[in-house]
């Protein structure tokens, strides 16, 4: 029995590229990823946000409006939900002016109970020091 | 000997890091590792048969093909991306995979290296 822990960072824009939400995706596929592994066997995920990639957080996203698409903070949101550990780069949210008023912190009303966590870059370097593998979005 | 494990998003034509991955992928082979290699998002192109060689442009099916024979590489595309673009099961060349991304994650758990490349 073992646990293997895997951290998401992602790094690249919302929308302009795919990679953000694959990252997502990807991530949450954790979720059902038993049924290829032994009996007791995991794999964790965790999903960090730094530079550009804390854009993906915003709140109010429109991308269905726009192009017809399920929006990223969709997706982020189901991260929460799924109580996947969410880590937000204070330093980055700091040089877009954004806050935690901002983005996305919760999936409280789809039943979530695991909530964003806003630190400083030293703690994300911390979840990459410890994670199993790296997987750079 | 050990097991590489590599993910990709970027696309066949308009960027060189599928190129470089597989590539990568080769020079392990032949060092005698296994490699489990995920496409996803615009790098399931790589996963539509049919492709022609121009000088111009990467052309990786025959390399790849050469791989697969060698009975320690596994090459899987992401089933729903490839739907989504309009490669079907019959599109998929011989020896490709099909499967969903939880595939990918499950091949980390035993993996001795994780190469995440490209995002674009």
């Amino acid at each position: 029995m073992a646990t293997k822990r895997l951290a998401f960072v992602i790094r690249s824009l919302p929308y302009k590229t795919e990679a953000s939400r694959l990252a997502l995706t990807h991530a949450i596929s954790s979720q059902t990823v038993e049924i290829y592994l032994n009996d007791g066997d995991l794999v964790e995920a965790s999903v960090s946000y730094v530079s550009d990639g804390v854009l993906n957080c915003l709140k109010g996203q429109q991308g269905s409006k726009h192009y017809g698409i399920t929006t990223i903070e969709g997706h982020a949101k189901n991260s929460l939900l799924l109580d996947l550990k969410v880590l937000v780069c204070k330093e980055d949210l700091d040089k877009f002016g954004l806050t935690e008023d901002n983005i996305l912190m919760d999936a409280e009303d789809i039943g979530g109970e695991t909530k964003a966590n806003i630190v400083s870059y030293s703690e994300i370097q911390k979840e990459m020091e410890t994670a199993d593998h790296l997987l750079f979005c | 000997m050990g097991k590489l494990t590599i993910g990709t998003f970027s696309s066949l034509v308009g960027s060189l890091s599928l190129d470089f991955s597989i590539k990568l992928a080769e020079a392990a082979l032949k060092k005698g590792h296994t490699v489990d290699f995920w496409m996803s998002g615009n790098a399931t192109m790589l996963a539509k048969k049919g492709q022609k060689a121009f000088k111009v442009y990467s052309f990786l099916a025959k390399t790849i093909q050469e791989m697969i024979a060698t009975g320690n590489f596994k090459i899987t595309a992401c089933e729903a991306c490839a739907e989504a673009r309009g490669y079907h099961k019959e599109d998929c060349p011989d020896g490709f995979l099909r499967k969903s991304m939880d595939w990918y994650l499950a091949s980390t758990f035993d993996a001795d290296r994780v190469l995440h490349i490209g995002g674009d």
